[in-house]
């Protein structure tokens, strides 16, 4: 049997014993999740953001929305009730990085899209109090004066590809151009509306 | 999950808690612990040493209690690659069992009020329908709409018997399961900026609005060219297009010079989205009836 004076003495015999012990629920938990279908293929019909989306989910990260907003719809009844049918692995496969978040301090965005038109999430991104007098939430004015200019779009579009994304030639090709001079709030805008209705499997109705 | 897989997980997790098991028996001490013990583990530093007492008993049983149950957790639920637990229970079930319970709940409520029409609706005895449907107007739509419906700047007033598409109960709900989309078109590069004053000029004149005469009488020619298909000769608008009634003082946009010119020239693409993939029929009944009740009392 080994003494623990042995393991405190060896500095190389710990970290091994250190690695097998802190391992096992990563290993059990985490790596078969790689080799599953149900988190690795994506939802029927799934279809990728077009480059102005793609671009509104980086003002999305950017702006930190996912700090406030989860887009993991739980699978508990008032949760459908609010918000839809319950988020799953394989609508996200395409997310690099995921944006569920881990805390709500506004609504779950998940399936947002077609929710509210364009107009108020423009009034309410300016500023959210003009529809919803008890809100928090900061106000976005310079998503309004800011345009895209499309040159990282294409770079990014290859990037995701190569992370399994199945974006076209075609898609690529045009992606700068598709950006260019929209404004900021356009490409949010675009995005959300996007979320959610990427695929149409669910019945959303309550 | 592949056989492989399962038994991947089941290994390895019995593995750490039988592991963890093992470690713990092994490195326990039979000796009880005693406040002062004359054992040290045998190093020095700067005279002071370390007594080398056992595991307190309360912190041994706690852990051997949480290895019972882990294990009493595991064969209960499913987490042994693909054993499924002898309690059967997924998410999936759970919510399952959620809807189904709140439907045998819910559903003959909705349904005392699902037979009956909007105009039913507004009678005394089902003014807890009535409720209902505020409280899902609340939830739903209030965030357009205003939590006392009574608009916004671009979100209609409710309350005001002034209607865009009309008010009759089966407008409102056809309003409600298809959503509307206002289609005011930008005549700024039609109009030029002087002709978009002008209309403006006449507009104001239809709802009496003071207004320099010249640019009205040019306005005028170009309102009943442009403007006549939608909004009518006189002004009064076309409920079946959504266009606004210019005659009177409601504005959904603004009524000032400054706010009728940008709508001129920029145009108007107001949308009101369809419910009927979020909403059940029985809901947007009570919502319609609700919403009708507020400027029908």
């Amino acid at each position: 049997m080994i003494k623990h004076e042995t393991i405190e003495k060896n500095i190389g015999l710990m970290v091994l014993l250190i690695i097998i012990v802190i391992s096992g629920g990563g290993l059990a938990e985490i790596v078969p999740l790689f080799f599953q279908a149900s988190t690795t293929k994506p939802i029927e019909g799934l279809r990728t953001y077009t480059a102005v989306e793609l671009e509104g989910r980086d003002i999305y990260i950017r702006e930190g929305c996912h700090v406030c907003h989860t887009q993991m719809i739980r699978p508990f009844r008032a949760e459908t009730e609010r918000y839809g049918h319950f988020s799953t692995a394989d609508e996200h496969v395409w997310e690099h990085p995921f944006l569920w978040g881990s805390k709500r301090t506004g609504p779950d965005l998940a399936r947002v899209g077609g929710r509210y038109s364009d107009d108020w999430h423009r009034a309410h991104l300016y500023n959210p109090r003009d529809v919803v007098p008890e809100s928090k939430m900061p106000s976005f004015p310079w998503l309004f004066e800011d345009k895209l200019t499309g040159e990282d779009t294409a770079a990014k579009m290859s990037v995701l590809r190569q992370l399994g994304v199945p974006y076209t030639d075609d898609q690529i090709a045009s992606a700068q151009e598709d950006a260019a001079g929209k404004y900021e709030i356009e490409a949010l805008i675009s995005y959300l509306q996007a979320l959610g209705k990427t695929h149409s499997v669910y019945n959303n109705k309550r | 999950m592949s056989a492989f897989w399962s038994a991947w997980v089941t290994i390895i997790t019995l593995a750490v808690i039988f592991g963890c098991t093992w470690l713990l028996l092994q490195t326990r001490k039979s000796e009880p612990y005693k406040e002062e013990t004359e054992k040290t583990v045998g190093h020095e530093f700067d005279g002071i040493a370390e007594y080398d007492n056992p595991l307190p008993k309360w912190w041994f049983q706690m852990f051997m209690a949480t290895i019972v149950f882990g294990l009493v957790y595991l064969a209960l639920y499913p987490g042994l690659g693909n054993w499924k637990g002898l309690l059967g229970w997924t998410s999936t079930n759970q919510w399952e069992e959620e809807m189904a319970h709140a439907d045998e709940v819910y559903k003959p409520v909705f349904a005392k009020y699902a037979v009956l029409s909007v105009e039913d609706l507004q009678k005394p005895e089902n003014v807890a329908g009535l409720k209902m449907g505020q409280r899902m107007f609340a939830n739903n739509c209030s965030v357009c709409h205003g939590t006392a419906a009574t608009g916004a700047h671009g979100f209609p007033n409710l309350t005001d018997n002034d209607w865009l598409y009309g008010g009759a109960p089966a407008t409102i709900k056809q309003t409600l399961l298809h959503g509307r989309q206002g289609a005011m078109p930008a005549w700024g590069a039609v109009l030029g900026e002087e002709g978009v004053r002008d209309v403006a000029s006449y507009v104001q004149t239809l709802s009496g609005q003071e207004s320099d005469p010249e640019s009205t009488a040019r306005g005028k020619t170009q309102f009943q060219a442009l403007c006549t298909a939608c909004h009518g000769v006189d002004g009064k608008g076309m409920q079946a297009l959504g266009a606004p009634n210019l005659t009177d003082t409601t504005w959904l946009y603004g009524g000032t010079f400054e706010q009728i010119t940008h709508t001129i020239r920029s145009g108007r693409n107001g949308v009101m989205p369809a419910q009927k993939n979020l909403l059940s029929e029985d809901k947007i009944q009570l919502i319609a009836a609700y919403v009708y009740s507020l400027s029908n009392k």
